[in-house]
């Protein structure tokens, strides 16, 4: 991938991320929500993982986001947009957030592989969906059944939290 | 060039805003947006270090990418679950403001 596309891409999921947080009308910070996805699967297709990418934008642009808007929408959010700053909790997220960036690119910084680049693959446009499914299917079948009764239980708790209660 | 450095950085900076976003937001709509911030950035270093350790046969490893499979696959569980727990909050106190709900405070 050229380094342009992927400073393009970065810098948009960055800029949009930091949206998110910043917006104060809830419906805005989930629309850039859905940038910052859609620019981060683009992130993963540059790292030739075409199947994490479709993913990606299939399941938390498409699915989780729709789910974010309907529950905005339903609740009708709107006073969070009268409520003033709390300036010291602010202040406190801020520092500790750029203590933790300064040591995570202090470590990144000093780690040798960081500056090696990336290995050229055999096929370029390997077929990854393939791959993957042979690790999903062999070494991982266990935690891929697992991982599906997840998903029930999650369903079941759902239904049982979202209904209201008749006693 | 790109190297690997590059995509850690980039993905320690979308953790970062994620935990700011923890840290300072007070509605648990958005605490939870910012929670699939965190997450998504962690997939994307991971999937920087599977395209980074090529095998012998010129694939990556893709142990890191059905590790990421499972990430998203939970993260959509816990979001799901999540929601409904603040539409049972919401119609219980009519706010989804952290600082209004104070109920386990000492």
């Amino acid at each position: 991938m050229s380094p342009f596309l992927f400073w393009v891409f970065a810098l948009t999921m960055l800029f949009f991320g930091a949206a998110v947080i910043i917006n104060r009308n809830p419906v805005a910070s989930a629309l850039s929500l859905v940038v910052s996805f859609l620019a981060l699967a683009a992130l993963f297709i540059s790292l030739n993982a075409y199947f994490i990418g479709i993913i990606q934008v299939l399941v938390y642009a498409g699915a989780i986001m729709v789910l974010f808007l309907f529950i905005i929408m339903l609740l009708d959010l709107r006073a969070e947009e009268l409520r003033r700053v709390n300036w010291i909790a602010s202040a406190g997220g801020v520092v500790v957030a750029l203590a933790l960036i300064i040591q995570i690119v202090s470590v990144v910084g000093r780690l040798g592989i960081a500056r090696q680049n990336f290995p050229p693959l055999a096929r370029p446009a390997s077929d990854d969906v393939h791959q993957i499914g042979l690790f999903l299917f062999g070494n991982y079948n266990l935690p891929f059944q697992i991982i599906g009764v997840v998903i029930l239980v999650a369903t079941i708790g759902v239904v049982m939290l979202g209904r209201r209660q008749t006693h | 060039m790109v190297t690997l450095g590059h995509y850690l950085i980039v993905s320690g900076i979308l953790f970062t805003i994620g935990f700011a976003g923890v840290m300072v937001r007070r509605n648990i709509i958005n605490i939870l947006m910012a929670l699939e911030l965190m997450l998504n950035a962690a997939n994307l270093s991971l999937v920087a270090f599977s395209r980074f350790h090529v095998d012998s046969g010129g694939l990556p490893n893709f142990n890191a990418q059905v590790f990421v499979f499972f990430i998203i696959t939970v993260a959509a569980a816990e979001v799901a679950v999540g929601l409904a727990i603040v539409v049972a909050l919401f119609r219980l106190r009519q706010t989804t403001n952290v600082e209004d709900i104070t109920a386990l405070k000492f």
